[in-house]
């Protein structure tokens, strides 16, 4: 990783830290593998070890929505990383960034899915996400000005159409998904990639939900869909983040929220979910074709797209055969 | 073999590459370069299965879209889109089923098992 890079951080972070907490040691700074739009560090300064995450060069979203929903989900009772910097609005690091208390803990799935050092934690796991889900639909949107509310399936409708690409079987999709729409609600907060991955998780279960980079306004069940989308089992034999079933997190989401969903409006947002994981897929693998990022690794998720489209054929057999 | 080229035929050139990735190079390797090593022979081999049952499979999509009425999947999926299938979206994804499972079982077999 670039040691110049890491050398130019170093000292403005230590005295964005010192004016934080007064410490301003800042060692091991290390670079993690982050998102599309921002880069993610790891350091230690005097009091634990905390994580840095800034924009990249040319972002187009800052970090000022993301801090404000941390902030909020912390307040509705989310488990989330502490904010200890807000860095949305400031240019010590040149470009907007936030610091967060690293929280220990597993993010990687397989591992929580599979690992002894985690068994306990997989009886409760799903279900303590269905909690977490519903008190984020408890957020007051009012308090996260910036959060648009957005329509998924006209959104990805028009994906879609701008990858040139034919794939009837998301067409059979679109067609069943506009025609058995569940009723929607006033439009909630949603984290918007709510699954195991953005989850950080110990031995009692979730520790944390990371990652609110696509935070918007929608329907609360998206999120709970979306953690049932057949990908993000990774493997595992049940519904709910592999882990647990429809039922299970739907009643989990209940007693939380106060609000009842059937099992038809979940699946309905299971199929969607799926629906946008092939799209997302495609366009993945476009990101390479067209020469943006020539990389292997993403011209094989073009072939994860059927995937996705065998899942969506199982699944709106069942949803129109039932 | 398909003439006038010689042996190797293209799937024992891939099968020769893939082999060399796998026992030598992922051995030399650890971490994101061992990753990306695997990924790649992910990707030979799904080349080797639709080397195999690739025209097969093509003979028998252009059998399912002459069922269905189209020459080809932008055709289909544009009639689908513009609601033409819509009064029994059931048969024709019961047809597409089947082209599905052709992908997948080139893609990744292992996923077909539900």
């Amino acid at each position: 990783m670039a040691g110049g890079e890491r050398e130019a951080l170093a000292a403005p972070l230590a005295a964005v830290m010192a004016g934080a907490t007064g410490d301003a040691t800042v060692t091991d700074l290390r670079r993690l593998s982050g998102g599309a739009s921002r880069e993610t560090w790891m350091f230690d300064s005097g009091q634990g070890r905390f994580v840095l995450q800034r924009a990249r060069p040319g972002a187009l979203r800052g970090l000022a929505t993301e801090t404000a929903v941390l902030c909020a989900a912390a307040r509705a009772g989310v488990p989330v990383p502490e904010l200890i910097v807000d860095g949305s609005e400031s240019a010590a690091l040149e470009r907007p960034f936030m610091v967060v208390r690293a929280v220990p803990g597993e993010t990687i799935a397989r591992k929580i899915l599979r690992d002894e050092e985690y068994a306990g934690a997989r009886g409760t796991l799903a279900t303590q996400m269905a909690r977490a889900a519903a008190r984020i639909s408890r957020i007051d949107p009012a308090d996260v000005p910036g959060l648009v509310a957005d329509d998924q399936l006209g959104q990805y409708r028009a994906v879609l159409d701008a990858t040139g690409e034919a794939h009837p079987v998301f067409e059979v999709a679109f067609r069943w998904l506009e025609s058995h729409r569940p009723p929607m609600s006033a439009p909630r907060v949603v984290h918007g990639d709510f699954r195991l991955g953005n989850m950080i998780v110990d031995r009692d279960g979730l520790a944390a939900v990371l990652d609110w980079e696509l935070a918007h306004l929608g329907d609360p069940l998206e999120d709970l869909g979306w953690m049932c989308v057949r990908a993000w089992r990774f493997g595992g034999a049940r519904p709910a983040a592999g882990l647990s079933g429809y039922d299970e997190i739907l009643e989990a989401w209940t007693a939380e929220s106060g609000t009842t969903a059937t099992t038809a409006a979940l699946r309905w947002w299971e199929a969607l979910g799926t629906l946008k994981w092939g799209i997302m897929c495609i366009m993945q693998a476009q990101t390479h074709l067209k020469g943006v990022v020539r990389s292997h690794e993403l011209a094989a998720i073009g072939r994860r797209v059927c995937e996705n489209e065998y899942d969506l054929v199982v699944l709106l057999e069942e949803l129109m055969g039932g | 073999m398909t003439e006038p080229h010689d042996r190797p035929t293209v799937a024992e050139l891939v099968e020769s590459v893939r082999e060399w990735i796998e026992n030598d190079v992922m051995a030399q390797v650890e971490g994101r370069l061992q990753f990306h090593a695997r990924v790649a022979v992910n990707s030979l081999d799904i080349v080797l299965r639709e080397i195999d049952l690739g025209p097969e499979q093509a003979e028998r999509h252009a059998q399912r879209l002459a069922r269905l009425g189209h020459a080809d999947d932008a055709s289909l999926a544009g009639a689908i889109r513009d609601g033409r299938f819509d009064g029994d979206l059931g048969a024709v994804l019961a047809e597409l089923r089947g082209a599905v499972e052709d992908k997948v079982r080139v893609a990744n077999p292992r996923h077909l098992r539900h």
